[in-house]
């Protein structure tokens, strides 16, 4: 589904990802780690098209070279990117903005848009699965959300665009434990052989909840170490420099 | 078409000029040409001194020049005051009576003039540059004692309504522009709802200038009698054309006891090219009076057209307990410049009033919100509320917030506050992380910001609205 190689990417002179080099399989799990300034973020921001990065190598998207697609068309391909910092944007309603995406994306899939009755229908369906209160999507995009509440918003929305590669930036920081088995519930729903994720993580609180088939550590623009979910364990016990220094 | 020719219609798509033999008066601005409209329209003699009075007087008045848009020195006497298309010049009776190329013209615009197309639940009169050419649903209104007619008709069908309340909001020798709409007015609507009477439905007036050269005066009155209630929309559309034109109407409400004059408008005059040439001088003077107890009168303006907008929809709250109302939108891109907001005029008691204005700004676009809250001594217990907000697109533009407040009353309560923000690279990103395109993106951030202002607007046409809004700005965004 998605296959990185030598992947570079600066900011203003800055390199942050080196050569990063990074395959997903359909249906696969992988999760992210790494210390602050890694590049963890970046990643996520070059794959969903983010601009402001000098970018060199490849990065197929089902067989693809994305890095020259504008954002809408990765989306409408069906990159999601769950925000670290979702945006405000104010006087758009929610539920609006939801519709309005939900439709631009199977319009460009050539499938026919649905009206305001089938739309709430369905919102109230994944709402209610995820236990997320349906008021937030009557208010207006993010502006007054709690933390919690956006990182919920943020996957309400993937739960309803059902993309084929689900990308979470940081979507577990800040959350208390109820807003977290939000999170991984809205991931392990939507988890099957056709869709992927990556997971971009600080800790391993959340892989307790979703369990991924890999696990990457990422230091200083470059996976450093690969292994199974147990290699967040070992993260957590032993840091990233007890973990990168034993390779 | 040519290719140029085509892509300028997808900028403005309302450019198209109508190919139809009209009437003019003689060029240039004189008593004969006043006198030539006066007897074109089949005036009474008091019309006539009318506009021969404001006339002489405008010959003493100098043009405002405080507005921050500047333009170049108009030659009066090089416009032409009166243009009406031949076919209209007798009068139609009934519709099938009107030339079919103004109907063509008017389906073209999305107004259906044919008994069977008619919008629904909205009365239109359509004006074409200096005259009315068709009125829909008139019996109907009539039924229920509304009159809503062109204003030519009402001065020789209802006399003494018209004397009564012409002029006695904007007085004849109020300032230049209005003076000089007061001297040589062709065309508009008149509204009268009688007491207590709701009108069952809208009533909209929409404004078309087609010749060149063309001066448009156009004259709206709109009476709502005690208890009554009008909802009046108009809309403006103009050719593409390289020369400024100008239009300078007057628009005087008056509300009784108890009675509510809505009045919204959606003005997508043509706004010039990209470079800044051409389009329309909006030059504006509307200003409504709150003359009863509990009456109200509440502005409701989309401004997305004309090279230069400068006008002040404004309410007179005399009587007690009144209320007005002001929602605003300006949006000006390219080289657009629009100097806009309203007056409040505080004399009654526990008079309230709201303003909610915001302003959009992208390319080399200058936006300038002016207004006046001014409190009597004898408005007692005086509210006012108003809140500017301006949005920048771009840094080659322009927003300017300039409030007056005038108060008199120990006992007022004003509220003001204004924001400027921008459009930011983050929400844009958000929004394309989610399928929209640039263009979508900026429409639905813009109409987020609009919100309050296009809630305002009959539900008819807010969605035409919200759609104007995103087209203003396509491309303003790189």
């Amino acid at each position: 589904m998605l296959d990185i190689s030598n992947l570079s990417a600066s900011i203003e002179g800055k390199n942050i990802l080196k050569n990063f080099n990074l395959k997903i399989k359909t249906g696969e799990v992988h999760a992210i780690m790494g210390p602050n300034g890694s590049g963890k973020s970046t990643l996520a921001n070059v794959l969903s098209g983010k601009k402001g990065y000098k970018i060199e190598g490849k990065a197929f998207f089902e067989g693809e070279d994305i890095l020259n697609t504008p954002i809408e068309e990765r989306a409408q391909k069906g990159i999601f990117l769950a925000f670290q910092y979702p945006t405000e944007i104010p006087g758009v309603n929610t539920n609006n903005f939801l519709k309005t995406s939900l439709n631009t994306i199977r319009k460009s899939k050539g499938l026919k848009e649905i009206d305001t009755l089938e739309f709430l229908k369905l919102v109230k369906e994944k709402s209610k699965k995820l236990k997320i209160e349906e008021k937030i999507l009557s208010r207006q995009l993010n502006v007054g959300f709690s933390g919690g509440e956006k990182k919920k918003n943020e996957i309400l929305q993937m739960t309803i665009l059902e993309p084929k590669l689900g990308i979470l930036d940081e979507t577990d920081s800040g959350l208390d434990i109820d807003a977290l088995r939000v999170v991984s519930d809205g991931v392990n729903s939507l988890r099957n052989k056709n869709r992927s994720f990556l997971i971009i993580t600080h800790y391993q609180r959340l892989l307790d909840y979703i369990k991924p088939d890999f696990v990457h550590v990422l230091v200083d623009g470059n996976i450093v170490k690969t292994g199974s979910s147990n290699l967040a364990h070992e993260l957590e016990k032993d840091g990233y420099e007890g973990v990168t220094s034993a390779k | 078409m040519k290719q140029q020719e085509l892509e300028k219609a997808k900028e403005y798509k309302y450019g198209f000029t109508t190919d139809i033999e009209s009437i003019r008066a003689p060029k240039g601005l004189n008593e004969d040409v006043i006198k030539f409209i006066s007897n074109i329209k089949k005036e009474p003699k008091w019309m006539l001194e009318w506009r021969l009075k404001a006339f002489s007087r405008l010959k003493n008045l100098q043009e405002p020049n405080w507005q921050k848009p500047k333009y170049p020195k108009i030659n009066y006497q090089d416009l032409y005051y009166y243009s009406a298309p031949k076919s209209a010049s007798s009068k139609p009776k009934s519709l099938a009576e009107v030339d079919p190329k103004l109907i063509d013209t008017y389906k073209k615009l999305g107004i259906p003039l044919n008994e069977q197309k008619k919008l629904s639940g909205i009365a239109v009169d359509a004006v074409f540059d200096s005259v009315s050419v068709a009125t829909t649903f008139k019996e109907e209104l009539t039924k229920k004692g509304i009159i809503f007619c062109p204003i030519s008709e009402a001065i020789i069908k209802h006399p003494d309504l018209v004397k009564k309340y012409l002029g006695s909001v904007i007085p004849i020798t109020d300032h230049y522009f209005a003076t000089l709409n007061s001297a040589v007015f062709t065309d508009g609507s008149f509204v009268y709802i009688p007491e207590g009477v709701r009108c069952p439905m809208e009533l909209s007036t929409y404004f078309r200038i087609n010749a060149s050269e063309t001066g448009q005066f156009e004259r709206t009155l709109i009476i709502a009698d005690k208890g009554s209630y009008v909802s009046y929309l108009e809309g403006c559309t103009a050719p593409m054309r390289d020369e400024n034109q100008l239009h300078a109407a007057n628009v005087e409400l008056i509300a009784h006891d108890d009675a509510e004059i809505k009045y919204s408008t959606v003005q997508n005059w043509y706004p010039g090219d990209k470079d800044g040439k051409g389009g329309i001088y909006n030059f504006v003077t509307k200003r409504g009076l709150c003359k009863g107890k509990n009456s109200k009168i509440s502005w409701t303006q989309v401004e997305t057209g004309s090279a230069i907008t400068w006008k002040y929809p404004s309410c007179i709250l005399q009587g007690d307990n009144s209320v007005g109302e002001f929602y605003s939108i300006a949006i000006t891109n390219n080289h657009q410049k629009a100097d806009t907001g309203t007056k409040m005029i505080h004399l009654g008691k526990n008079t309230k009033s709201k303003i909610i204005s915001k302003g959009i700004s992208a390319g080399f676009a200058d936006n300038t919100y002016r207004g006046l809250v001014k409190i009597n001594n004898k408005a007692s217990n005086a509210r006012n509320y108003t809140q500017c907000d301006s949005l920048l697109m771009g840094n080659k533009c322009g927003a300017h917030t300039i409030p007056y407040i005038e108060n008199k009353s120990s006992t007022a309560n004003i509220e003001h506050e204004a924001t400027t923000s921008k459009i930011s690279d983050e929400q844009l990103f958000y929004c394309n992380q989610r399928g929209l395109n640039q263009e979508e993106a900026v429409g639905l951030i813009v109409n987020g910001f609009c919100k309050e202002v296009l809630q305002q607007l009959p539900m008819e046409f807010a969605v035409e609205a919200q759609k104007l809004v995103g087209i203003s700005l396509e491309g303003s965004v790189g």
